[in-house]
């Protein structure tokens, strides 16, 4: 089983040591994004709101960890539709679980790659350090990689059941929960039903509390425990869709086609 | 006497997608050294039967048994054991030969790795192409590459869909050999596809000609020759496409 996963884990670290396009997803456009917020939030410090910089920032590196574990997820699956290596993956002895785990893992590598050079980046442009929050960070921070992942299997039980014309789909749900997660803003500023549908997403819950503590204040004690509990449910459903949409695949035939033709 | 085991067992195997009865009634028994040849024109079922077979689209209709597996309940056994090679699959194009047959071997448990690549490399001759990128492979080479990984778990039981097409006379020979080889020396059955009638009548013991996903004739080359009255299995093809009256040729099939 771990040989397996091992196996498929490698087989990306094989592409990224040799694709500079991939390397640039994870490492070059987050430092160029933070650095235009960053540059931002400095102005906006100046003229309007100071000490606006640490939540910006605080946010900005957060949000690129759910992202980029999403992403690494469902990237990780396209890529074996782009390169036709999906029949040769699905007729080797591997189980849905241990593709399932083998993205995780891509998931966890990459948005820490990530998130450790985002870190860097805003100390040393701005001198701001994410561990102003305190240890706290650690939890938050597994809460959005474990949400990713959710959001990620969702994803991807998307691109199976309706091939690769969901592809537009990797990147649009990020932004469907970006507004809802209230990663810029507090959750309350939300119309009423916008308020609830968010109070439903862990991510929302990590970005409250981080908010919180990284204005000194104690975050709401039920800001961490809720963000657990609901990656739960969320979690369960992904790995559901997931595996559903993969025996559906299987059943029209969507499995051995995309590669051929 | 002693029978050849049987590997692979089909029971009125049938798939319809929509409307189309891609593949139905298909009953045939593949023993242990034997190649079997799946012939028809485009869109009779070939694909989808070996496809059935390996699991990547559920059948809706009839029995399998692989390996005397039930390949839906027992997968991973099954599929640890078999393997599948076509020119219409690819590899990821940005790891170099030897990356891609290394998470393959590991994908499939293989012992001594190393030394297995090499092996395999090395039938097929493409060794010299082990640190080439295989985006950049020629088509022929990468066909080849295919078949490699196809060999990495020493499968009891290859299935082959069109594994030859894109390659040149002579690599394409080369390949022929290989499988003779391998199914002399190991005794691997083989389920093979191909439009080649000339590779058909030197590989194949026996053929299942279908049209329309249904089984229009079996038995040995010159047996469904004979029966047809066609001086080539061309001939025969042909006649099939064109849908001529054809019938059950030969005996031969081990049905049983
Ligand atoms: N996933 C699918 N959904 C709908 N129809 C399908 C699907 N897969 C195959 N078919 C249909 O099933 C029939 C058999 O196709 P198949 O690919 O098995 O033919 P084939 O014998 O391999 O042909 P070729 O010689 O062209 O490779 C065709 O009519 C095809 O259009
Ligand atoms: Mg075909």
């Amino acid at each position: 089983m771990w040989q397996r996963i091992y196996a498929l884990v490698l087989r990306h670290v094989y592409l990224h040591k040799r694709s500079l396009a991939r390397n640039m997803e994870i490492v070059f456009w987050p430092v160029m994004g933070l650095l235009v917020w960053g540059f931002f939030t400095k102005y906006i410090e100046r003229v309007a709101l100071p000490g606006a910089g640490a939540f910006f920032l605080g946010s900005l590196i957060l949000w690129e960890v759910l992202y980029r574990s999403q992403q690494a997820i469902s990237y990780s699956i396209t890529e074996e539709f782009w390169v036709g290596n999906v029949i040769n993956l699905f007729i080797s002895p591997i189980s849905t679980l241990e593709i399932g785990a083998a993205t995780c893992v891509m998931g966890l590598l990459k948005s820490t790659v990530t998130t450790v050079f985002l870190m860097l980046m805003a100390f040393v442009f701005y001198g701001f350090d994410l561990f102003d929050a305190g240890l706290l960070l650690i939890p938050y921070y597994g809460c959005l990689l474990v949400f990713g992942w959710a959001v990620g299997l969702l994803t991807m039980g998307m691109i199976f059941r309706f091939g690769r014309g969901a592809e537009a789909l990797i990147w649009g749900v990020p932004f469907l929960l970006e507004p809802l997660s209230a990663v810029f803003y507090p959750a309350d500023v939300l119309p009423r039903w916008l308020w609830w549908v968010s109070m439903c997403l862990p991510s929302t819950h990590v970005f409250e509390g981080m908010r919180a503590a990284l204005a000194g204040k104690d975050a709401g004690p039920w800001d961490l425990p809720m963000a657990f509990l609901l990656n739960v449910p969320w979690l369960a459903a992904g790995g559901l869709y997931f595996s559903r949409m993969l025996a559906r695949a299987r059943e029209i035939g969507n499995l051995a086609r995309q590669v051929v033709d | 006497m002693k029978f050849p085991t049987t590997v692979v067992k089909t029971r009125e195997l049938g798939k319809t997608f929509d409307n189309i009865k891609a593949v139905y009634g298909l009953t045939f028994n593949l023993v242990q050294g034997e190649i079997l040849g799946l012939l028809g024109p485009n869109g009779a079922g070939k694909t989808t039967t070996i496809q059935l077979l390996l699991g990547l689209t559920t059948y809706d209709a009839g029995e399998v048994s692989i390996l005397g597996m039930d390949p839906t309940r027992q997968r991973r056994e099954v599929l640890s054991r078999v393997n599948f090679s076509s020119a219409y699959t690819s590899m990821p194009t940005n790891l170099t030969v030897w990356e891609n047959l290394n998470v393959f071997s590991l994908l499939y448990g293989v012992k001594n790795r190393k030394k297995k690549i090499e092996e395999v490399l090395e039938r097929l001759k493409i060794t010299e192409a082990r640190h080439k990128v295989t985006g950049m492979l020629s088509s022929g080479q990468l066909t080849r590459l295919n078949l490699c990984k196809a060999l990495l778990n020493d499968p009891e039981v290859l299935f082959l869909d069109e594994p030859t097409a894109s390659l040149d006379p002579d690599i394409a020979d080369v390949v022929r050999q290989t499988l003779q080889g391998l199914r002399r020396e190991r005794g691997m059955a083989m389920l093979y596809t191909s439009h080649n009638m000339y590779e058909v009548e030197e590989l194949c013991d026996r053929v299942i000609f279908l049209h329309h996903g249904h089984e229009v004739a079996r038995g040995t080359p010159d047996e469904v020759k004979l029966a047809m009255n066609e001086k080539s299995l061309e001939g025969v093809f042909v006649r099939i496409a064109r849908g001529g009256d054809v019938e059950t040729a030969g005996n031969g099939d081990g049905r049983n």
